[in-house]
C-alpha cells in the first residue's frame, strides 16, 4: 500500500525542551521524520519550543512553529494550518501526551484532524498499565504481579498480599517520575503519595519487585499490513531495578540463547498486534529471571524512544524515517533499504559488532541529593561505542563519557583498581546501584574480586563481569611490565583487541600516551574501520557509517574531494548539549554544498550528526585524542573544525595542532589566548577594556589573603571550568572557608580562581562571526537574572530590553575590537557584565556557543552554516554579508531545569550551571514573548490566585511596585511577618502567613493546598536558608511557579499580564515580519 | 597474517587467499565448502544442522559461545558442519540452561574450530567470490600445501550429501492420532519433525533412498520432504520417487526437500552464487502478500523458467528475488525453500505447518504434468 491519497499536511510535535529523560534523541527522530515525509510531497507542519533542535530549523518542515506545547497552543495551530493529519509517536512522551490531550479534549475532531501512526486506543492500552495488563494476558505473555491503588490504604493493602520489596509506578509520566522501589511500609506510603500527586490520573500501580532479573527491550515495527520485523535486540547490564535510561546496555542481547530469543520476539509480535499498533514503532521491555529463564513484559511505548534512536544507530536501521513513512501509507516491503539500497526495509538487522551504551549522569552538579540509580531516570546523557567484542566495545564506551574524577583517573592510566582498594569498601558500595558502579567493578575485579562473587552481590550477569576480567587481568600483566621495552607486538595487539587506550596502556608500564602511539605506529599497528551495514556484510552497503577496530581487513574508503573533519561534542552533559550537536549539523551541510567531503566523528547516539547522511561519512569513535587522531591518518583531512562542538573538541585542539593537524578556523595560538587566562587577561589589557578584578591563590592563608583584597563578594572557581563546575559566590570570610573545608585541593598547579563579583550587574551574551578580516556581531543578548548567575540558567532576550542603545553599541564594539584581536575566523561568543555605564568583559569562547541557535531563530539569520562556509574559505564579503538582520520579534531564551529529579537539591540559581535544555518564546512584546517562554518551560504562569512573597531586605524596595502590579492584575499576597508589615507600610493588602515552625498552617502547607498560584523567593542569606529551601521545596513539589530573582519576578509579572490582556498568537518560522495573527 | 597474531590455525582458500586464527576445538584439519551465516544466536542450531554437511561455518556475529551448549537445542544427534569459523570464542559462558562450554563441546566431538578470525573480511570474500573451497587446520600453517588441498578438495556440485546424513533405517519418531506423516530424512532438522508431531501427527522417518512404493505401503495422509545438504541433483532416485508420491498423497517440502520436489516436477535448480544463510531473509507470500522473516540456508536454487505449468511461485525473497517457495494446488504439494520451522530463527512461518496440517484431510486431485528429469 503506497502513501495514502488523502493526507496532503501532516502536523509533527517535537519533545519540547531536553530535560531527564527526554534528550536529543527526539530532535533526531523528529528531523528524520519531517524530512522523509517532505521527500513524499507531504507538506509538514511542525510545533516544537525548542529552539536548539535541527527540527526547528526553517528548511526541515514547511512550518515551523516554535511555541510552546500546550493544548491552546496547538489548537491556535490547528486553527492556521488545517491539516490532516497528527503524527504524535515521533516527539517523545511529552508529544504523545500532548497528542492524547488535544484528542481527548476534542481538539483533533474539531478540526478533522486523524491521529496516525497510533490511534489513541492504542496509545492508551499501551500506556495505561490496567490496560496494557489485560493487553498482554490475551496476548499469552505474562506480566508482573501487580495491583492499582488511588489512595495509601489500597497500597498498604496490596503489600500485604504481595510482599516487600515492591515497585510503586505512575502513569504518563517522563522517565519515571513518582515512581520507585520500596522495601518498607514508611517508603510505600511516602512513594505512593508523590506518585498519585504526579500522574494525571491520580492512581499508581503497585507491583512485584523484579530487581536482580536481566532486563531485554526489543524494538519493534509493525505496518498496516500487519508485517512485523524486530529491528534490534537490547540487554540491559544493570539488572531490573534500574531506569533503562539510566542502565549500561548492550546490542544485540548477548546471553540469550535463540530459544529464548525467539521466544521474546514471540511475545513482542503477539503484544504490538494486541495493543494494534498500526503503523510504527515500539519499544517492548521484558525481564527475565536469571535461575529459571521465566519471562515477564513490563512495559512498551507505542511510539520512538530513546532506545528506538539507540537501536536506529546501533543498526543503521532508520527507526523513525521508517515510522514515518509507515504512518503515511507504506509497508515494510515497499521501503528500501538505505543502507544496501538493493534489498527492502522489510528485515531484521543482522550485527557483526556489538553496541555498548554508557549513561552520562551530573551528579557532580548535584550534590546535596543521592547518587543512587533506582526506576527514576537520573542521567543528562549518554555514548555509544561500537567494536568487535564487548571488551573493546566498553573501554571505547568508557573513554568517551569523558569523566572526570574515577573513570578519568583510570583514563589517565592508572589502570583500574589500586592496591590501597579495600574490597569490603568496593563490595558495600556494589550493592547500591550508583553512578559509577562501572569504574567500581572494574577496581573490585583488579582487587581479586570474582565475577561470580561480583554477580551475586550485583545481580549482574557474570558474562559481562566475566567479560570485564580480561581487562583488568590484561592490565595487571601490564603492570608488571618492568618497561615499554618489555611490549610484544603480540601483546599490544591483545591489548588493543581488547580496546585499552594509549594513554591506559602507557600509564601501566610508566610511560606516555605519546610513547605507545609512536610504538604502536612503529609496527604499523593500526586500527581498522569496519561498516555498520545493517546486514554482517551479506550485501554490498552504499552508506558509508565507520568504526574503528584492530582487526586484518580496513573497509575505510576516503574520498577524492577535499575532506573537512568535524568533531562532534559527545554525550550530551550539563553546560553542553543538542545546540552543539546543531552547529556540527548545520557546518556539516554547509560544507558538503559547498564541495567538501565531511567527515564527523561523535559519541553521541541521540543526535543528528550521527544520522549516516548528515555528513560525508561518519565514524562512530570517542572524541579523545587517539581515536581522532586515527580517524584524521586515514582521512588526511584538509583541516579539522575544533570550534563547532563545544569544549569536548576545542580540548583536542592543543593536540592536534602539536600533531602537526591543521585546525580550521581561528587558529591555536588565538584559541590559547582566549582560554589562558593570564594571555586572555593580557589581551583585554591591550585593548583598553575592563576586567573584574581577579587573582588566583595556591593556599589556603593566600586565599583569604586574596578574597580580602578583591573585597566580598567573590567569584571562586577551579581552575578548568565547564559548565561552572564547582563556581560559587562567596560572600564572607566564614562563607570563603566553608568552600575551602569542601574539599578543594590547592597547589600551584591548580590554584584558586577569584574574581571580584559584581553584585546586580546585568550579564549580556554576544554571538560574532568574523572571517579573520571582517567582523559581524550576530546578536547581543541582556541576560534578565543578574549576573552570578550562571549564563546558561538565565533567561535572556533579543533584542536587550533595558539596556540604552548607547552601551548595547559600545558592546558591539568591544566584541568586535576582541573579534579582530583574536582573528577570529567562525564563531565568538563574548559575556559581558554592565553595571551603570560600566562594561565588564567576563569570557570570551572562540567557538559556537550555546545560544547560537537561538540567535539563528530569532534574527532569522543562519549562523552556524555561515560560520562554517567562512571556516571553509569563503570570506564575509563572498557571502555579502555586512551586518546580521535586525530582530523582528521579541525572543526569549528560558532554560529547564531538572530540580525536580533531585530529592534534596535546592532549587536555587547559581554560578554553577544546572539546566538541562531550553525553550524558546518569540512574540511582538516582551510580556507575551516571557509568557510563552515560561508555558514552553513548563512551568507556566498563573492568571491569577495568591502570590506568596519572600524577598531579602536589599529586594524590598524593588518589589513593591511589582506587587502592587500584582494586586492590581487581581492577586491576593500572602508574605512572612517582616514582609507583610513593609507591604501594609506601603499600602498593600498582604496577608501574615506563618515560616516553616512559627505554627500551622505554615507557608509551606498553603503551597501544599493549591492556594498558593506564584512563589517570589529570594534567597535571604544562610541565616533563613532552611525556610527558603522548604518553601522551594514544596513550590517545585507541587509544581508552583518560583521565581528566585528580582528581574525574574518583574519579567514574570510582565508575562501575567500580557496573558490577561488576551490569547497568545501563534507565528511560523518560515513567515515574514508582522504581528502574530 | 599480520606478523603480531600470534596464530595456531588457520583457514586456507581455494583462490589462495589465508586467514589466521587461534583454534579452540579440537586439532587437526577439515575441508569443505566455507559458507557464512548471519543469524545472531543459535550458533548450536547451525552446528548440527545436517544441511551443512560438507561446509566450512563462518559465524558473522563475532560474538560466539556466549550462553554455552544445551542439548535440547541440537538439530541432530550430532555435529555435521565439516569446521568452525568465529570471531571470539567465549571461555566463561552463562545462562540458566547451560550445561558446556562450546569449545569443549567441540574438542570432545573432533571438530576443527579457529577464533580470532577477521569473519568480516572473509565473509565480504565469500561475498565477492562466491562461495570457496577450504581446509581448517591446526597443525599444518603452510599456505602451499593447503591451498592445494582445498584445490583437492570436492565441492558441493554434484555431491549425494544426503546420502551420507541420512538415517539408516526408518524409525518412528513420535506416535499420534492424527494420522501417519511419513518425513524423507534428507538431513533432517529435529525441529521439523516436533513441528509436525505437534499437529497431532504419527511421525515416521525413512532414509533418503526410500521408494515411493514403500512410503505409500505406510499409508501416509501426508508426506514431508525435508532439508539437507548438497546438491539436490545428486540426491540418487529422490527426485523419481517424489514423482511418483506427488498426485498421490499431499507434500510438504522444505529447502533441499523443496529443491528435490522441484526436480521431480521436471524443473531445474541451480547454484547461487553465495546461498541465504541466516535468520533474517525477508519472504513475501505471494497469495497474502504478507511478510515473514525467515531462517535460511540454501545455496541452490529452482529455476524459475523451469517450473511446469500448474506449478506457481508461491514465496519470493524480498532481497534478491529468488523463489522461496512454490506451490502447486492440485497436488495439493506446499514447498519452500527457506524454514518454517526456524531453529535457529524466527517463528514467523510455522504456519506453514498448518497448511500442511489442513492439506493432509484433503486429496490430491491430479498427476504430475510432467515426468521427472532424472538426475
Amino acid at each position: 500500500m503506497p502513501l495514502r491519497s488523502d493526507l496532503k499536511k501532516v502536523l509533527l510535535i517535537g519533545s519540547g525542551p531536553i530535560v531527564i529523560g527526554q534528550a536529543c534523541e527526539f530532535d533526531y527522530s523528529g528531523t528524520q521524520a519531517c524530512r522523509a515525509l517532505k521527500k513524499q510531497g507531504l507538506e509538514v507542519v511542525l510545533v516544537n519550543s525548542n529552539p536548539a533542535t535541527i527540527m526547528t530549523d526553517p528548511g526541515v518542515a514547511d512550518r515551523t512553529y516554535v511555541e510552546p506545547l500546550t493544548v491552546e497552543i496547538l489548537e491556535r495551530i490547528l486553527e492556521r494550518e488545517k491539516p490532516d493529519a497528527l503524527l504524535p509517536t515521533v516527539g517523545g512522551q511529552t508529544g504523545l501526551n500532548l497528542a492524547i490531550e488535544a484528542a481527548e479534549k476534542g481538539v483533533l475532531a474539531r478540526h478533522g484532524v486523524e491521529l496516525i501512526g497510533a490511534s489513541l486506543e492504542a496509545i492508551r492500552m499501551a500506556e495505561d498499565r490496567e490496560q496494557f495488563k489485560r493487553a498482554a494476558a490475551r496476548a499469552g505473555v505474562e506480566t508482573p504481579r501487580s495491583g492499582r491503588v488511588r489512595s495509601l490504604d489500597d497500597a498498604r493493602a496490596l503489600a500485604v498480599t504481595l510482599g516487600f520489596p515492591l515497585v510503586v509506578r505512575a502513569s504518563f509520566t517522563l522517565g519515571g517520575l513518582g515512581s520507585g522501589t520500596v522495601f518498607d511500609l514508611a517508603e510505600l506510603e511516602e512513594t505512593v503519595t508523590i506518585g498519585i500527586a504526579a500522574s494525571p490520573m491520580h492512581e499508581v500501580l503497585v507491583e512485584e519487585c523484579l530487581t536482580g532479573w536481566s532486563e531485554f527491550e526489543l524494538e519493534v515495527m509493525r505496518d498496516r499490513n500487519d508485517n512485523v520485523v524486530v529491528v534490534c535486540s537490547i540487554e540491559n547490564f544493570d539488572p531490573m531495578g534500574v531506569h533503562t535510561g539510566d542502565s549500561i546496555t548492550v546490542a544485540p542481547a548477548q546471553t540469550l540463547s535463540d530459544k529464548g530469543y525467539q521466544l521474546m520476539r514471540d511475545a513482542a509480535q503477539r503484544i504490538i498486534r494486541e495493543i494494534k499498533v498500526e503503523a510504527g514503532g515500539s519499544n517492548v521491555q521484558f525481564a527475565v529471571n536469571p535461575k529459571d529463564g521465566r519471562m515477564v513484559v513490563i512495559e512498551m511505548n507505542p511510539r520512538v524512544s530513546r532506545s528506538s534512536a539507540l537501536a536506529s544507530k546501533a543498526t543503521g536501521f532508520p527507526i523513525a524515517k521508517i515510522a514515518a513513512l509507515l504512518a503515511v501509507g507504506y509497508t515494510l516491503d515497499e521501503i528500501p533499504n538505505d543502507i544496501t539500497k538493493a534489498t527492502p526495509a522489510c528485515f531484521e538487522p543482522a550485527l557483526d559488532y556489538c553496541v555498548v551504551k554508557i549513561p552520562r549522569w551530573a551528579f557532580e552538579k548535584f550534590k546535596d541529593t543521592d547518587p543512587v540509580l533506582g526506576t527514576r531516570m537520573k542521567s543528562v546523557g549518554e555514548i555509544m561505542a561500537i567494536g568487535r567484542t564487548f571488551p573493546e566495545a566498553l573501554m571505547k564506551g568508557l573513554r568517551s563519557l569523558e569523566l572526570d574524577g574515577i573513570a578519568m583517573a583510570a583514563e589517565r592510566g592508572e589502570g583500574f583498581g589500586r592496591p590501597e582498594d579495600d574490597p569490603r569498601t568496593l563490595r558495600e558500595h556494589l550493592l547500591r546501584p550508583h553512578w559509577q558502579r562501572l569504574q567500581q567493578l572494574f577496581a573490585s575485579l583488579a582487587v581479586g574480586e570474582t565475577p561470580e562473587g561480583l554477580a551475586e552481590a550485583t545481580g549482574i550477569d557474570p558474562w559481562f563481569l566475566h567479560q570485564m576480567k580480561r581487562i583488568t587481568d590484561t592490565e595487571a600483566e601490564w603492570r608488571e611490565l618492568p618497561s615499554l621495552a618489555a611490549i610484544t607486538p603480540q601483546r599490544l595487539w591483545r591489548a588493543k583487541r581488547l580496546g585499552i587506550s594509549d594513554a591506559r596502556l602507557g600509564a601501566l608500564v610508566g610511560a606516555t600516551e605519546a610513547d605507545v602511539r609512536a610504538l604502536r605506529l612503529g609496527l604499523g599497528m593500526r586500527p581498522t574501520y569496519k561498516a555498520v551495514d545493517t546486514c554482517a556484510a551479506e550485501f554490498e552497503a552504499q552508506t558509508p557509517y565507520f568504526y574503528s577496530t584492530y582487526e586484518e581487513e580496513d573497509e575505510s574508503r576516503p574520498g577524492t574531494a577535499p575532506r573537512i573533519v568535524i568533531l562532534g561534542s559527545g554525550p550530551n552533559r550539563i553546560g553542553q548539549g543538542i545546540e552543539f550537536d546543531y552547529c556540527c549539523v548545520q557546518a556539516a551541510e554547509a560544507l558538503k554544498e559547498d564541495g567538501y567531503e565531511v567527515i564527523l566523528i561523535n559519541s553521541n547516539p541521540e543526535t543528528v550528526s550521527t544520522d549516516y547522511d548528515t555528513s560525508t561519512r561518519l565514524y562512530f569513535e570517542p572524541l579523545t585524542l587517539e581515536d581522532v587522531m586515527n580517524v584524521i591518518e586515514v582521512e588526511q583531512p584538509v583541516g579539522v573544525i575544533v570550534q563547532l562542538g563545544g569544549q569536548t573538541p576545542l580540548k583536542l585542539a592543543r593536540g592536534l595542532h602539536e600533531a602537526g593537524v591543521p585546525l580550521m578556523g581561528t587558529q591555536f595560538d588565538d584559541i590559547d589566548r582566549a582560554e589562558n587566562r593570564r594571555r586572555f587577561a593580557d589581551l583585554v589589557e591591550e585593548l583598553g577594556l575592563l576586567q573584574p578584578a581577579s587573582a588566583t591563590a595556591t593556599s589556603r592563608d593566600d586565599a583569604f589573603v586574596v578574597a580580602e583584597r578583591l573585597g566580598y563578594p567573590v567569584l571562586v572557581r577551579p581552575s578548568y571550568v565547564l559548565g561552572g563546575r564547582g563556581m560559587r559566590t562567596v560572600y564572607d570570610r566564614d562563607d570563603l572557608a566553608s568552600v575551602l573545608d569542601g574539599g578543594v585541593a590547592l597547589s600551584a598547579d591548580e590554584p584558586l580562581l577569584l574574581d571580584k563579583f559584581l553584585e546586580d550587574a546585568i550579564e549580556v551574551d554576544v554571538d560574532a562571526l568574523g572571517d579573520g578580516t571582517d567582523f559581524v556581531v550576530a546578536a547581543v543578548m541582556e541576560h534578565i537574572e543578574e549576573a552570578g548567575i550562571h549564563s546558561g540558567d538565565s533567561s535572556c532576550v533579543i533584542p536587550p530590553y533595558a539596556l540604552g542603545d548607547e552601551l548595547v553599541a559600545r558592546i558591539k564594539e568591544q566584541t568586535l575590537a576582541l573579534a579582530r584581536a583574536l582573528r577570529v575566523r567562525g564563531l565568538l561568543n563574548v559575556q559581558f557584565a554592565v553595571r551603570g555605564d560600566r562594561i565588564y568583559l567576563i569570557e570570551a569562547n572562540p567557538r559556537a556557543s550555546r545560544t547560537v541557535p537561538f540567535v539563528a531563530k530569532a534574527i532569522d539569520w543562519p549562523l552556524a552554516r555561515l560560520a562554517a562556509l567562512v571556516i571553509g574559505g569563503k570570506s564575509l564579503k563572498d557571502l555579502g554579508i555586512t551586518t546580521a538582520p535586525e530582530p523582528k520579534l521579541v525572543s526569549i531564551k528560558k532554560p529547564v531545569l531538572p530540580f525536580a529529579r533531585f530529592p534534596g537539591e535546592d532549587a536555587l540559581l547559581g554560578p554553577e550551571m544546572k539546566s538541562t535544555g531550553e525553550v524558546m518564546g518569540r512574540d511582538v512584546d516582551f510580556g507575551r514573548a516571557f509568557a510563552k517562554a515560561q508555558l514552553g518551560s513548563g512551568e507556566g504562569l498563573p492568571s491569577g490566585g495568591t502570590a506568596f512573597i519572600s524577598v531579602k531586605d536589599d529586594d524590598k524596595r524593588a518589589v513593591i511596585f511589582m506587587a502592587k502590579r500584582l494586586v492590581d492584575l487581581g492577586f491576593k499576597l500572602i508574605a512572612t511577618r517582616g514582609t507583610t508589615r513593609f507591604f501594609k507600610l506601603n499600602g498593600l493588602e498582604c496577608e501574615t502567613v506563618f515560616k516553616v515552625h512559627e505554627g500551622k498552617p505554615d507557608i509551606v502547607d498553603r503551597i501544599a493546598t493549591g492556594e498558593v498560584t506564584l512563589v517570589i523567593n529570594t534567597p535571604l542569606g544562610r541565616v533563613s536558608q532552611f525556610d527558603d529551601r522548604a518553601i522551594r521545596a514544596a513550590a517545585l513539589r507541587h509544581g508552583v511557579p518560583t521565581v528566585t530573582t528580582i528581574p525574574g519576578a518583574l519579567a514574570a509579572v510582565s508575562g501575567i499580564e500580557a496573558m490577561l490582556k488576551g490569547p497568545l498568537g501563534v507565528r511560523a518560522l518560515q513567515e515574514d515580519s508582522c504581528a502574530p495573527a | 597474517m599480520k606478523p603480531w597474531m600470534d596464530a595456531d590455525a588457520c583457514l586456507a582458500l581455494e583462490d589462495g587467499r589465508m586467514f589466521y586464527g587461534r583454534s579452540f576445538g579440537a586439532k587437526g584439519a577439515c575441508a569443505g565448502e566455507v559458507v557464512f551465516n548471519t543469524a545472531m544466536s543459535g550458533y548450536q542450531e547451525i552446528y548440527s544442522d545436517p544441511s551443512y554437511a560438507g561446509q566450512i561455518v563462518c559465524l558473522t556475529y563475532p560474538l560466539i559461545g556466549n550462553y554455552g551448549v544445551t542439548d535440547a537445542d541440537f538439530e541432530s544427534p550430532r555435529f555435521h558442519a565439516e569446521g568452525v569459523i568465529v570471531r571470539e570464542h567465549c571461555e566463561h559462558p552463562s545462562s540458566w540452561r547451560l550445561e558446556a562450554r562450546l569449545g569443549d563441546w567441540l574438542t570432545e566431538r573432533g571438530i576443527v574450530a579457529i577464533s580470532e578470525v577477521d569473519t568480516r573480511a572473509l565473509t565480504r570474500h565469500i561475498r565477492q567470490a562466491g562461495e570457496l573451497r577450504g581446509v581448517l587446520s591446526t597443525d599444518d600453517l603452510d599456505p602451499g600445501r593447503l591451498v592445494e588441498r582445498a584445490r583437492a578438495s570436492t565441492g558441493l556440485m554434484g555431491a549425494d550429501l544426503a546420502s551420507r546424513v541420512t538415517c539408516a533405517a526408518p524409525y518412528v519418531f513420535a506416535p499420534g492420532e492424527r494420522g501417519r506423516v511419513v518425513v524423507y530424512d534428507f538431513g533432517v532438522k529435529r525441529t521439523i519433525l516436533t513441528e509436525v508431531a505437534r499437529r497431532g501427527f504419527a511421525v515416521e522417518v525413512v532414509p533418503a533412498h526410500t521408494s515411493a512404493a514403500d512410503v505409500l505401503a505406510r499409508n501416509p495422509v501426508g508426506v514431508v520432504l525435508s532439508n539437507g545438504p548438497g546438491d539436490p541433483a545428486a540426491v540418487q532416485g529422490a527426485p523419481e520417487a517424489v514423482a511418483a508420491l506427488l498426485g498421490k498423497v499431499p507434500v510438504l517440502a522444505i529447502c533441499l526437500g523443496h529443491q528435490i520436489a522441484g526436480l521431480a516436477l521436471g524443473a531445474t535448480t541451480s547454484k547461487l552464487k553465495f546461498g541465504h544463510h541466516g535468520a533474517n531473509h525477508p519472504v513475501m507470500d505471494l497469495t497474502t502478500r504478507r511478510v515473514a522473516v525467515t531462517s535460511q540456508n540454501h545455496g541452490f536454487v529452482v529455476d524459475e523458467k523451469s517450473l511446469p505449468a500448474g506449478c506457481r511461485v508461491s514465496h519470493r525473497s524480498l532481497n534478491d528475488g529468488a523463489v522461496e517457495g512454490i506451490a502447486h494446488d492440485a497436488l495439493a504439494l506446499v514447498s519452500v525453500q527457506y524454514h518454517p520451522e526456524s531453529a535457529p530463527g524466527p517463528h514467523d512461518s510455522t504456519g506453514l505447518f498448518d497448511r500442511f496440517a489442513e492439506l493432509t484431510s484433503t486429496r490430491p486431485v491430479a498427476a504430475p504434468a510432467s515426468a521427472p528429469v532424472p538426475a
